[in-house]
C-alpha cells in the first residue's frame, strides 16, 4: 500500500462528538516504529465488500485496544496515545484478493503481566465479530522479552523432562489407549502395562476420558499406575502414563492431580478447552510438584483450521508455552489430521527454539525471542505407524513424542508387539542417522534390515505398508521460499 | 530381562564398530563423550560411577574406544554406558546415552507393593542384584 500518510485527526477535533473513522482516530500510524516492549499482532483482515482496507484494519486496531464506536470525551482523562494499538502497517496478502496482512502494535501496559486471558481478552476479544470484516485471523504474535518474562513458562522443559525420564537422543514413544471411550479401568491398566511393557515410553489417556460411568477416575488412576509400576519393574526403564485430570472444577482437577502425584505418576494431562486461566493454575502444580504436564489441544480446529478466519495454531503454541505446559500435540505432517510440513515446521520451532527468527516460508512472520523460557516437548499423534519412522525422524526432528495409538494397539500380534516394532524402529532409524546414512532415502532399507531379527515389525511393515493420508493442506504459509538463482 | 535403559537397548548389543560410529557422531555435535558403570541399574539410579572424567579434550573415536576397552577390563561384569554432553546453552546436559556393556545375566527386578489407604499401593522396584553388597553383585558370572 501506498498510504503513509498518518491522517490522524489532532486536538481538540479530535474529540468532537459523533463517528469518525478509526484511521483518523490514531488508529492507523504508517510511520510508527514499534517499539521492542510492544506486543505486535499479524492479523488476516478480510474486509466486507466496500470497506476500505485501511479503515477496516484500523478498526481491528481500535477494538481490539481502546476504540468503541463513537467518540468518548472519557479518554481526555487517559493518555491515549499510549494506550491506542497502532496498525502501522496494511500488506495485500499474496494470491489473495480481498485480503490484508495487518500488523498493528500494542504497548505494554495494556496488558496484566503473567495471565494469557487477559492478553486474548483484547486482542481475540469483541474484535472477531465486528460487522465490517468478513472475516479475522489472527497469523502470529511478537510477544517481547518483557512480556515473556512474566510468565512461568513450561512447568519442567525438554530438557528436565528428559533427565527425569532419563531418556536422550531419540523421540520418546507414546500410545493413547483406544477405544478412547467403554473401558473398564481394569481393561485400560491391561493396555497399558502391555504397551509399556512392549517398549513403549509413555502411554495416554484420550482427550475425553475424564470420569464416566464406564470408569470412574480413581478406578483409571489405580490401575494405569500398577502397568506402570510393573513395566517398569520388567524393563529397568522409567514409565509413564499421562493422567487426563481434566474435570468440571479446578478444585476437581487439584483433587485429581494430587491423588495421580501420590500414586507416583511422572505425569498428568489436560485438555486445551478448560481454558487458559485453568491451563496455568495446572501449570503453577504442575511445577510445585515436579510433575510433567500435558496438554491435547482439544478443540483447537474449531478456530485454527480455516485459513480466513480464527487464530493459528502458531499463536496457540506461543501461548501454551508462555502458559506453561510441557508437551502439546503439533502435528504431525505424514498422519491423519491437518499440517503442511512447513507450517508444522514452524509450530515445532516456537515449541523449541529459544529464539525464533522470522521465517515467511514456515508461517513465521516475526523474530520472537524466548529469553530462556523452558522448551515445551512436542507431540506427533493421529495416524502414524512404524513404517514411517525415518519420514517422522525427518520432519519431526529428536525432541518429540511420537504417539503410536492404533498403530501399536492395532498390531496384529497383540499390543506388547505393537510397541516393540515402534521401538525397535525408531531405535534402528536412530542408529543409522548418527552412522551417517541417508535415512530418509534409505529408510525402507533400514526398516526391513531391523525386522529380519524382529518378528513383530515384520508384521507392521506388512500391515500398515499402505496406509498414508495424502490430502491437500487448508492451511498453509502464503510465502514460497526465495528461489536461489542456480550457480 | 533386558534392562531397556539408552538408545539402543532394544537392538542386538552393538559391535565395537557401531560402538565407534556413535562416539564419532558425538564428536562431530561438539559433545564430550563420557564413559559410566555401575551394577545398581535401578531405573532412577541417576549417578553412576565416572569412568574418569567426561573426555572434553578427546576428539578421536579411537582414543575413546580404548578407554572403553580399559573400562571393560576391569568392570567388565557391571552395566558401563556412553553418554554424549552438550554444554551449550539452553540444553547443558545429555544428549545421547546408550549401554555398551552389561552383565551376562541379568535377574532384573523385583516389584513390591505396599497396600495403603483405600485401594492405593504404594510401589518400589529393587533389583534383585542389590541382595548383594556394591562390588560383588554380578562378580561370579
Amino acid at each position: 500500500m501506498n498510504m503513509q500518510q498518518s491522517i490522524t485527526v489532532r486536538g481538540k477535533d479530535r474529540y468532537k462528538s459523533g463517528v469518525m473513522e478509526y484511521k483518523r482516530m490514531g488508529y492507523w500510524e504508517p510511520n510508527y516504529e514499534p517499539k521492542d516492549t510492544d506486543v505486535i499482532a499479524l492479523f488476516r483482515v478480510t474486509p466486507q465488500d466496500g470497506v476500505d482496507p485501511t479503515e477496516a484494519c484500523a478498526a481491528v486496531a481500535g477494538e481490539s485496544s481502546t476504540a468503541t464506536w463513537t467518540v468518548v470525551w472519557t479518554d481526555r482523562l487517559t493518555a491515549a496515545e499510549k494506550y491506542r494499538a497502532k496498525c502501522y502497517r496494511v500488506d495485500p496478502v499474496p494470491n489473495s484478493p480481498g485480503s490484508y496482512f495487518a500488523y498493528i502494535a500494542y504497548d505494554l501496559d495494556l496488558f496484566e503481566p503473567g495471565s494469557i486471558s487477559n492478553l486474548t481478552a483484547s486482542i481475540i476479544g469483541n474484535v472477531f465479530g465486528f460487522k465490517p470484516l468478513k472475516a479475522l485471523r489472527l497469523e502470529d504474535m511478537r510477544l517481547p522479552t518483557a512480556y515473556v518474562k512474566t510468565f512461568q513458562g513450561p512447568a519442567t522443559g525438554i530438557v528436565v523432562e528428559r533427565e527425569r525420564l532419563d531418556k536422550f537422543g531419540r523421540p520418546l514413544l507414546g500410545a493413547t489407549v483406544k477405544p478412547k471411550l467403554g473401558l473398564s479401568g481394569r481393561n485400560y491398566g491391561r493396555v497399558v502395562y502391555e504397551a509399556l511393557k512392549g517398549g513403549l515410553d509413555f502411554c495416554k489417556d484420550d482427550e475425553n476420558i475424564n470420569s464416566q460411568p464406564f470408569m470412574h477416575w480413581r478406578d483409571r488412576f489405580l490401575y494405569c499406575m500398577e502397568g506402570v509400576n510393573r513395566a517398569q519393574a520388567a524393563t529397568g526403564e522409567v514409565k509413564g502414563t499421562y493422567l487426563n485430570v481434566t474435570a468440571g472444577t479446578m478444585e476437581d482437577m487439584y483433587e485429581r492431580a494430587e491423588f495421580a502425584k501420590q500414586l507416583g505418576s511422572v505425569i498428568i494431562m489436560i485438555d486445551l478447552v478448560i481454558g487458559y486461566t485453568a491451563i496455568q493454575s495446572m501449570a503453577k502444580w504442575a511445577r510445585r510438584n515436579d510433575m510433567i504436564l500435558h496438554l491435547h489441544r482439544a478443540g483447537h480446529s474449531t478456530y485454527t483450521r480455516q485459513r480466513l478466519h480464527g487464530v493459528s495454531f502458531r499463536v496457540i503454541a506461543k501461548w501454551m508455552r508462555l502458559a506453561g505446559v510441557d508437551h502439546i500435540h503439533a502435528g504431525t505432517v505424514v498422519g491423519k489430521l491437518e499440517g503442511d510440513p512447513a507450517t508444522t515446521r514452524g509450530y515445532y520451532d516456537i515449541c523449541r527454539e529459544d529464539f525464533n527468527p522470522m521465517t515467511l516460508e514456515h508461517g513465521v512472520f516475526f523474530d520472537q525471542p524466548w529469553a530462556s523460557l523452558n522448551k515445551m516437548m512436542p507431540v506427533a499423534s493421529g495416524g502414524i505407524h512404524a513404517g514411517q519412522m525415518h519420514q517422522l525422524l525427518d520432519h519431526l526432528g529428536e525432541d518429540v513424542v511420537l504417539q503410536f495409538g492404533g498403530g501399536t494397539i492395532g498390531h496384529p500380534k497383540g499390543i506388547q508387539a505393537g510397541a516393540t516394532a515402534n521401538r525397535v524402529a525408531l531405535e534402528a532409524m536412530i542408529l543409522a542417522r548418527n552412522e551417517g546414512r541417508d535415512y530418509v532415502h534409505e529408510g525402507p532399507e533400514i526398516l526391513a534390515k531391523a525386522a529380519q531379527t524382529c518378528t513383530p515389525l515384520r508384521d507392521a511393515l506388512e500391515v500398515w505398508k499402505d496406509v498414508s493420508f495424502n490430502y491437500e493442506s487448508t492451511d498453509s504459509p502464503d510465502f514460497a521460499p526465495t528461489a536461489t538463482p542456480a550457480t | 530381562m533386558r534392562v531397556t535403559q539408552g538408545c539402543y537397548s532394544f537392538l542386538p548389543d552393538l559391535t565395537d564398530e557401531q560402538i565407534a560410529a556413535q562416539v564419532q557422531y558425538c564428536l562431530d555435535k561438539g559433545w564430550a563423550v563420557n564413559i559410566e558403570f555401575t551394577d545398581d541399574p535401578h531405573p532412577r539410579n541417576t549417578y553412576w560411577d565416572m569412568w574418569g572424567l567426561p573426555m572434553f579434550d578427546l576428539r578421536d573415536a579411537a582414543g575413546i574406544m580404548k578407554e572403553l576397552a580399559d573400562c571393560r577390563r576391569v568392570y567388565g561384569d557391571r552395566y558401563i554406558r556412553m553418554s554424549g554432553f552438550d554444554s551449550s546453552h539452553g540444553w547443558e546436559s545429555v544428549r545421547i546415552s546408550f549401554i555398551v556393556n552389561r552383565p551376562k545375566n541379568e535377574p532384573g527386578f523385583r516389584l513390591e507393593r505396599q497396600e495403603v489407604g483405600g485401594r492405593s499401593v504404594s510401589y518400589t522396584t529393587r533389583a534383585y542384584a542389590l541382595d548383594r553388597p556394591e562390588g560383588e553383585r554380578y562378580a561370579d558370572q
